[in-house]
């Protein structure tokens, strides 16, 4: 047998790493179909309103253009995610800034530019709001109602409660209260959304760059009240996603479609980058209210802790962005009594969307800044605090859900502090630091991250894969789940390479193409390693099973015998394919009403240390050095599997001190590249990567899900870092130089701000507040 | 419409463009050369980055008529498919590729690097390399790259 034990594990060259590096892979804006021209598309300037007209202005031959509103949508305006209420294109309300009325086509880019340029749309201003204080105020106007009857202008709550606690806060050493908030974050991958659309009696077809094929074709079944074997989605090598590419793809997607509809002829329509940051999705900004209950040796008694995300105009995502959010709020600390009270709202930003994470950076930022303060309060170490409050095997989580996988945090934290030379760090900047105008300081956070949907999620997506024998005897996996720099491609056919006993290079994987590869479920939610992998695992089985019963192969064989029995099998059969589905392991419980239960199958845990400096001449401050240990189950390519640590904890880094969306009523005023910040190579810091691998039974050899960890910690990490180094609490993120210099030259700032350490005080920001 | 030839990847080509076409449209859509990215169309992200007469230049912010007479580099001129450049080998073996939007722009800026600092420091890669963003890596890979390409063309001295 071949490579027995080495592909999985090993560091195979990226499936696509060739044609990349080679400038030969071919994004969607690289191709060129016959008769092709360009959509584009009229938006709002305003945040709420209701049009009264579209005017097309003088000076442009408009008879050459095709023009699409609403009216041309044959079936149902709506593009589709949880809710009906996000228009395809708006009819009469306007929501958001940037809500795409009219759709625009014509071969010359140039013109159509000014042709956009050339619509205006009159309407009455309705009242809007902004904020998530603004969307609760007693007195907001309503812009949002549910059917269900929630309160107006919240889309969803969910209620989260372990335990009585009531009954603890009489019997507390300390009532530590805080509030934390995060801003919205740009995906910011480097190829902004695009999609091109042909449309014939056959039906709809859409290319494009995306993450989730089968989403677009839902939503096209929709807009265009046509049976699903008449939509077609097929996804072309995609240039970043990072979960901006999840939900978005559905409106572009629809919107080309109806474009070429209309035209007749095949449509191009990519975003420019201004463009693609004003009117696309962000990460969502929350705010996080904690208060705890802990005694005088420093545990967790209980805690209450409110969570709430902007949502944005229309629904879309954010359910589930909360409800991830929700779930990761109690971090990986033993609570005997937690109640947690969560709420998405409303407001007339674009819809905020899918960003990796997916809710649990905004909650995990607030517990981990909220550990470090009660530290402080009780007065013993961050370290010690976490150390009393671990989780263990046996223990239970928030969600009642046991701890079953032989996890040891307190390892993991001894680990990370020893590595990074915390201890020795502490003490020699607590010596420098009086005397310097740089502040140095190291902090850290300890988190873990679901891998799969939550809950009951991965039962209803009901996921299947398939592996076929081509021409040449090579089995070539089929699935939905993409490609967008992850590693999907490659570790699958890693994992089935591995099983098959054949060599990893024998090995393909198709383009996902809705026509050809089954419903493998969206790429989202740390879900492909770990779930689609171990379909891929079983379907491997199913297909030597299948070989083995029919008599061509036998128990041990080499590559070519396995290529011979292939090929003698098609010659037989016509086709040799196997398929797994998604089966629940039957130890694994969801109660969806009481929010209860196993929320994921496995998790990944992690301690990330953060050094840093900051200048108080300047104000800059700067992240000097980075570690970041994680134990995700079996590493399925070592090299992989550290760039995607590195990239997600540069987005965190990021997310920590770099990257602020400016909003001005509704609208991004930063939309460009050269005032939105990311940190460039010159930005960062060496990230030292180092992992444990406790083997899962739910992945593929062990693995669970690494893809959105990374984000997590980075930030958390940096504030409580550059806490110690400056002895000033910062306790929203981004953190700028603007901020920090705001309170570091105004001392009376600092000792009026109500979350300074004041032990067993309840502040006034969190009493008699509910969600 | 103006007529203009340079020398593209080791051969003259002429074409007849506007003047002020931009040099990544005219390598993108008259040449059909897409392996120049286009990220951000003004200047700040170096995924349209090509060499013109040995120096990085942001394609997107060069007219044509600067080119005319002049040697360009593009990513489709540094190797091929049996052969890859010795920066491809190890960008492809390091990881430094991903998501690979901003590879072929990476890839031309190391060159350009290396042509500059044949053994760089890491200081030298960070600086050489900050005009390309890249939001997949977090450029520790892209780093091991250069590194490594550095180490074998220094071993095959
Ligand atoms: S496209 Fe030229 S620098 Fe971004
Ligand atoms: S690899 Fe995706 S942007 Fe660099």
């Amino acid at each position: 047998m071949a490579a027995k034990e080495s592909i999985v594990g090993s560091p195979a060259l990226r499936y696509e790493g060739e044609a990349k590096v080679l400038g030969y892979a071919k994004y969607i804006d690289d191709l060129h179909f016959p008769q092709m021209i360009h959509g584009a598309t009229v938006r709002s300037k305003f945040p709420r309103g209701r049009i009264t007209a579209i005017r097309y202005g003088e000076g442009i031959p408009w008879d050459e253009f095709t023009i699409v509103t609403w009216k041309d949508i044959p079936g149902e305006n709506t593009i589709v995610h949880l809710l009906k209420d996000h228009p395809c294109l708006v009819q009469e309300i306007v929501n958001h800034p940037e809500e795409p009325i009219v759709l625009l086509a014509h071969p010359d880019k140039a013109l159509l530019r000014k042709a956009v340029d050339a619509v205006t749309i009159e309407y009455e201003p309705l009242p809007a709001v902004f904020t998530i204080e603004e969307s609760e105020a007693p007195d907001a106007p309503v812009i949002w109602n549910s059917e269900a009857g929630d309160s107006p202008n919240v889309f969803k709550t969910y209620l989260m409660e372990k335990g009585h606690v009531e009954d603890v806060w009489a019997t507390a050493d300390y009532i530590i209260e805080g509030e934390y908030s995060t801003g919205a974050q740009e995906q910011f991958y480097i190829e902004n959304n695009g999609v091109i659309a042909e449309y014939s009696e056959q039906g709809v077809t859409v290319w494009g760059s995306m993450q989730c094929p089968y989403y677009l074709h839902h939503a096209l079944q929709l807009a265009f009240g046509l049976p699903e074997q008449k939509c077609r989605v097929i996804q072309v090598e995609t240039g970043g996603a990072f979960g901006g590419k999840e939900d978005y793809p559905s409106v572009i997607g629809c919107h080309a479609a109806l474009l070429a509809m209309k035209s007749g002829r095949p449509v191009k329509m990519v975003y420019d980058r201004m463009e693609d940051m004003a009117a696309t999705t962000k990460r969502h900004p929350s705010r996080t209210r904690h208060r705890t209950a802990v005694s005088k040796d420093g545990k967790l008694l209980g805690g209450e802790i409110e969570f709430a995300i902007d949502g944005g105009a229309y629904v879309t995502l954010s359910p589930v962005v909360l409800s991830r959010g929700t779930i990761h709020a109690a971090g990986p600390y033993n609570w005997p009594h937690l109640r947690i009270r969560a709420k998405a709202v409303a407001t007339n930003c674009p819809p905020h969307g899918a960003f990796r994470g997916f809710g649990a950076p905004q909650s995990i930022f607030g517990l981990e800044r909220h550990m470090d303060l009660i530290a402080k309060t009780v007065g013993i170490t961050p370290e010690e605090l976490r150390r009393r409050n671990f989780l263990q095997p046996g223990g239970t989580t928030a969600t009642g859900q046991l701890i079953k996988d032989p996890i040891d945090l307190n390892g993991m934290l001894t680990r990370a502090l020893e590595e990074s030379g915390y201890h020795a760090k502490r003490a020699e900047f607590a010596k420098t630091n009086p005397t310097s105008p740089i502040k140095r300081g190291i902090g850290f956070a300890t988190f873990m991250h679901g891998a799969g949907f939550t809950g009951s999620g991965e039962r209803r997506l009901n996921s299947l894969v398939a592996i076929e024998v081509d021409d040449e005897g090579k089995p070539e996996i089929l699935v939905s789940s993409t490609e967008f720099g992850q590693g999907t491609n490659t570790i699958l056919c890693q994992v089935a390479a591995q099983t098959l006993h054949i060599s990893y290079k024998d090995v393909r994987i198709a383009q996902p193409d809705t026509d050809r590869v089954p419903n493998s479920g969206p790429t989202v939610a740390s879900r492909t390693a770990m779930i689609v992998g171990k379909l891929v695992e079983d379907a491997s089985h199913n297909l030597l099973t299948c070989m083995r019963a029919s008599g061509l192969l036998e128990e041990t064989y080499t590559p070519e015998q396995f290529c011979h029995a292939a090929l003698a099998y098609k010659q037989q059969h016509g086709e040799l394919r196997a398929t797994a589905r998604y089966q629940a392991p039957d130890d694994i419980f969801w109660d969806d009403d009481k929010y209860h239960g196993d929320a994921y199958p496995a998790y990944a845990w992690a301690v990330y240390v953060a050094e840093v400096a900051v200048d108080t001449r300047t104000y800059m401050a700067e992240v000097k050095n980075f570690w970041a240990l994680q134990e995700v189950g079996k590493v399925l390519n070592p090299v992989l599997a550290k760039g995607q640590v590195e990239g997600g904890v540069a987005q965190g880094i990021g997310y920590a001190i770099y990257e602020k969306c400016v909003w001005k009523d509704g609208v991004m005023a930063n939309n460009q590249m050269t005032n939105y910040i990311m940190p460039t190579s010159a930005d960062l810091p060496p990230i030292h990567v180092l992992f444990e691998e406790v083997p899962s039974i739910h992945g593929p050899f062990g693995a669970k899900g690494i893809g959105e960890l990374p984000m997590d910690g980075p930030a958390p990490a940096i504030l409580n870092a550059i806490e110690e180094a400056t002895g000033v609490r910062f306790n929203h993120c981004p953190l700028l130089p603007e901020d920090i210099f705001d309170k570091l030259a105004n001392p009376t700032l600092i000792s009026a701000d109500s979350s300074q350490l004041q032990p067993a005080v309840a502040g006034p920001v969190f009493s008699g507040t509910t969600p | 419409m103006s007529t203009i030839t340079f020398t593209l990847n080791n051969s003259q080509v002429t074409v007849d463009a506007p003047p002020m076409t931009r040099l990544l449209d005219l390598l993108r859509e008259h040449l059909h050369l897409t392996g120049t990215k286009e990220g951000c169309g003004e200047g700040e992200c170096g995924s349209c980055s090509v060499l013109l007469n040995g120096e990085l230049v942001n394609s997107c912010l060069v007219p044509t008529l600067q080119v005319q007479g002049a040697t360009v580099t593009t990513i489709e001129g540094l190797g091929e498919h049996t052969h890859l450049h010795p920066i491809q080998q190890c960008f492809l073996e390091e990881g430094g590729a991903q998501c690979g939007i901003c590879t072929p722009g990476m890839i031309l800026a190391t060159h350009h690097l290396l042509e500059k600092h044949p053994a760089p420091t890491l200081d030298e890669i960070r600086e050489g390399l900050s005009g390309n963003l890249c939001r997949c890596t977090g450029y520790m890979r892209i780093f091991e790259a250069v590194q490594q390409t550095a180490k074998l063309a220094e071993a095959g001295k």
